[in-house]
């Protein structure tokens, strides 16, 4: 059915650093990597190799330059993937009950044999999130590594999701948003987590952390202390001379 | 948004259909025999044939019929439904017009009532969607039953309801065009609101070098050069110039109007498209 549910158990979800986020995009390959094998249809390529690649990806990372209102610019690495909203608009719009949000832990997926490939989700998603699959003709969206964070094959350090184990500084992390005693919930409050475009009532779960403030130095320049050179000795005598003639 | 043939030539001819259906149903045209086959056949044929039309838009068409399943929470569900029941409840006006025999005036209301309702559900698909904000008005349903039903007016040869019909047409286009200008900045959708970054953001670097599905679907600047001539075409076309020539009168140039008023609906469902600007195109810094 894709009517949301009232309410959810747990609220799994990612809380994204934009700190500590380098952009290595690596993210990225291990979610391609992982969702070409296991979960639903693989994520397909068209024209890999050829003039006009193109293919489908669940995670994406954009890079803003941020100009402060004063002080110099700032590189921000941003990587976007689904939210898994509370309210889910992608969700209500599904005309086929394909689209579903789960009450045990609050994931959005899509069931992709009663999937049409309408497309209309994706036109509800304000973020983005939602590629569909040109080979496979159904919508395809992150779905928290499903396959991974409960599978009990897998040693315990990989239940996570593939972008978050991947990450080589930390920058994602994995948890509930529902336990506020969870490292997501703490970090979320101790940073100022926040949600994407908030106007557009879709509730995110996954909270982004914003960039920190960056130290601000009093010398006019890192070179300053050396700058301030005084010839001695021989040089100062020969600097001294130059001035006179 | 990317404006698809197939999503084009259904909204246009299956609004069309149900408008001229419409009036059909209430008994505006006096049908018998032949006649009534024919243009019963005509109603039919567009509103099924943009109706089919609309199928070819999806990745996996042999599924459709589960489209009907979800009607409690989504419009296009609602819609699929409206438009069947539509379809069925003026199959017995529809014989009875042809073989002569009555079905009862509250029976052709409802079923006019159901083609109403088919192309609002069809006008709530986009008018639901938040992050087009273009669409995200309540002008959206009243175009769309407007040109539905100023469309079907002049199908049926009704000068008088078509002259008005049409000139309220031209009014809502253009007031639409005015208000969906300045949708995008009402919703407060700006860069720093889609990331959160506080500052002035700009694009660094694109997160990818090649196209994907979001740039090709949702952030399709495409054709947008000629959008001004094209709006004036499409509300000269679908109603200023058939409103004069339905206020001329006579079957041929009515029938004529017909097909410049297909062309302008055509030009304008296209812009509906073209112009209608995804929030997501922000995050790549475009609109």
């Amino acid at each position: 059915m894709t009517c949301l549910p009232g309410h959810t158990e747990k609220k799994l979800g990612l809380a994204i650093d934009l700190d500590t986020c380098v952009g290595c995009h690596a993210c990225v390959t291990a979610c391609k990597g992982w969702n070409d094998q296991g979960y639903g249809a693989p994520l397909s390529d068209q024209d890999a190799y050829g003039a006009d690649p193109s293919g489908v990806f669940l995670n994406r990372v954009h890079s803003y330059q941020v100009q402060p209102a004063q002080g110099a610019a700032q590189i921000i690495n941003f990587p976007r993937s689904c939210l898994h909203c509370e309210d889910a608009p992608c969700v209500t719009v599904c005309p086929t009950g394909a689209s579903y949000k789960r009450v045990e832990d609050g994931i959005v997926l899509v069931n992709e044999s009663d999937c049409i490939g309408c497309g209309l989700c994706a036109w509800a998603c304000p973020y983005g999130a939602r590629e569909m699959d040109a080979d496979a003709g159904v919508m395809k969206k992150c779905t928290l590594c499903v396959d991974r964070i409960y599978n009990e094959n897998l040693p315990e350090e990989d239940r996570e999701p593939a972008c978050v184990r991947t990450c080589p500084t930390g920058a994602r992390h994995f948890g509930d948003f529902a336990d506020p005693e969870s490292t997501v919930s703490k970090l979320a409050a101790k940073r100022g987590g926040f949600d994407l475009m908030p106007d557009m009532g879709t509730k995110p779960t996954n909270k982004y952390l914003p960039p920190r403030p960056k130290d601000k130095r009093t010398e006019a320049s890192l070179l300053a202390p050396l700058l301030d050179i005084e010839a001695k000795g021989f040089a100062g005598w020969l600097d001294r001379v130059l001035g006179k003639i | 948004m990317h404006p698809a043939p197939s999503v084009i030539i259904f909204s246009v001819l299956s609004g069309l259909g149900f408008g001229f259906m419409t009036f059909m149903a209430l008994a505006f045209l006096p049908l018998t025999g032949l006649w009534a086959f024919w243009a019963w056949g005509i109603g039919y044929a567009l509103a099924v044939g943009g109706l089919i039309a609309a199928t070819a838009h999806l990745g996996n068409p042999q599924r459709a019929l589960k489209a009907f399943s979800q009607w409690r929470s989504s419009w296009l569900s609602r819609e699929g439904w409206a438009a069947v029941l539509a379809l069925f409840a003026m199959a017995p006006i529809a014989l009875g017009d042809w073989l002569g025999f009555g079905v009862p005036f509250a029976w052709r209301g409802l079923a006019a009532g159901l083609a109403v309702a088919t192309v609002i559900c069809t006008a709530m698909i986009y008018t639901q969607i938040k992050a087009v904000p273009r669409w995200h008005h309540w002008l959206t349903p009243v175009m769309f039953v407007v040109f539905s039903l100023a469309g079907g007016a002049l199908l049926a040869m009704q000068a008088g309801p078509a002259f008005v019909l049409l000139l309220v047409l031209a009014v809502v286009m253009l007031v639409q065009n005015y208000v969906g200008d300045g949708q995008f900045a009402r919703a407060g959708a700006t860069m720093s609101a889609a990331t959160g970054l506080q500052g002035e953001v700009s694009v660094f670097e694109q997160p990818h070098t090649g196209g994907n599905y979001l740039l090709r679907e949702m952030i399709f600047v495409v054709g947008r050069k000629h959008a001004r001539k094209l709006r004036i075409i499409a509300v000269l076309c679908a109603a200023v110039v058939p409103a004069l020539m339905a206020a001329l009168g006579g079957v041929g140039l009515m029938l004529a109007a017909v097909v410049v008023h297909l062309v302008g609906a055509f030009a304008a469902r296209w812009l509906f498209f073209a112009e209608a600007e995804h929030v997501v195109g922000l995050y790549y810094g475009k609109r």
